[in-house]
């Protein structure tokens, strides 16, 4: 026997598939926002870290992969054909990139960022670099390194470690002062 | 009749040499109308610009930023219209080198796609919420204010404990 009665309210509950995919959505929603503010947030290579592997394809169409260069020191040279500085820094790191080449145990890398590639070849046969030079496609390496502007500079070492960090211009005597010390560890 | 043959049709040689003067004239010409092309203007090229963005500086219209590195990005821009190209074109081009943060608008694709989709679904979803609330806010009223209402809410008639009052009550009106 029915000893209760329902009090007549009116009042219907929201649909659970609602409020369920109310939810959900909202969950996504917060996943994206942590995702951005994860990769906003995150800081740059660090000196010691491990540089993740990256390739850059050169003006020529040649892949250089830095796998293929493991237990060498690597030199990233990020710079435009805009960028003033980097006009400063240029004939130091051909000079530089000249110094090593014989030795095949340093590799320079030119990964020209934001930049048109008229004016880039240009700039390349004006400070005549003769080190494997190619856009920054897709922004995917300056991303990777974080960079804040150019002419940024980094080295790493035999280990794939960041080794070394030049924001600005740098020089042939600072360069051959860090590259020196690194190819004299052990590979 | 004499030996002599009449000839009406041109040699094969002059068929040819016909041939290649016709085309070293069309090339003549087709050069000349690709030299008359105009170059495109500051306006057909800012009409682009003005959806773009160059990383380098950040929210700064590429129609109106005033860096050297927007400059060469706005001729090339002019260059590649004077080569034919189309809009959508030239913006899969700039993607394909800097990203699609380039863009004004994010491309239609991939997780991109959240940008057009959460925000209307986020407003429908409520829409839906209020038009429940406020159905759950009037409900009451109209439970209150039809005729039927109080009949509704009155005990039924089928309950044993009202068929028990009443049976009691009409037992008390004969004196039993």
């Amino acid at each position: 026997m029915n000893t209760e009665s329902k009090p007549a309210t009116g009042s219907r509950p929201l649909s659970p598939v609602i409020i369920v995919g109310s939810f959900l959505l909202l969950l996504a929603f917060l996943f994206l926002i942590g995702q951005g503010l994860r990769r906003a947030y995150a800081g740059p290579i660090a000196i010691g870290q491990k540089v993740p592997a990256f390739e850059l394809t050169t003006f020529e169409g040649e892949v250089i992969r830095t796998t293929d260069w493991q237990g060498k020191v690597i030199v990233v040279n990020f710079w435009a054909s805009w960028c003033k500085p980097c006009e400063q820094e240029a004939t130091d790191l051909e000079r530089a990139w000249q110094h090593y080449r014989e030795g095949r145990e340093v590799l320079f890398l030119g990964v020209d960022y934001v930049d048109t590639e008229p004016e880039a070849r240009a700039f390349i046969e004006k400070f005549g670099l003769t080190y494997p030079n190619g856009p920054d496609l897709r922004t995917k390496i300056s991303q990777m390194f974080r960079i804040q502007g150019v002419p940024e500079t980094y080295i790493i070492d035999r280990a794939g470690r960041l080794a070394f960090v030049k924001k600005g211009p740098t020089s042939f005597n600072e360069m051959t002062g860090v590259i020196d010390r690194l190819l004299a560890q052990a590979p | 009749m004499s030996g002599k043959v009449l000839r009406v049709f041109p040699s094969p040689l002059t068929v040819v040499l016909g041939i290649v003067l016709s085309l070293v004239l069309v090339g003549i010409v087709a050069g000349w109308a690709s030299a008359q092309q105009p170059t495109p203007s500051d306006d057909e090229v800012n009409a682009i610009a003005k959806t773009m963005y160059c990383p380098v500086c950040e929210n700064v219209p590429l129609d109106v930023c005033p860096t050297q590195a927007c400059a060469q990005w706005r001729e090339l821009i002019r260059q590649k219209l004077a080569e034919g190209w189309t809009e959508q074109q030239i913006k899969d081009y700039f993607v394909a080198q800097y990203g699609d943060r380039v863009l004004g608008e994010p491309p239609r694709r991939g997780l991109h796609w959240l940008v057009y989709v959460l925000p209307p679904l986020s407003f429908l979803v409520g829409v839906l919420i209020l038009v429940n609330v406020f159905r759950n806010m009037r409900r009451p009223k109209e439970i209150a204010m039809s005729p039927g209402a109080a009949i509704q809410a009155a005990p039924s008639g089928d309950d044993p404990y009202v068929q028990q009052l009443e049976e009691e009550l009409r037992r008390r009106e004969r004196g039993d």
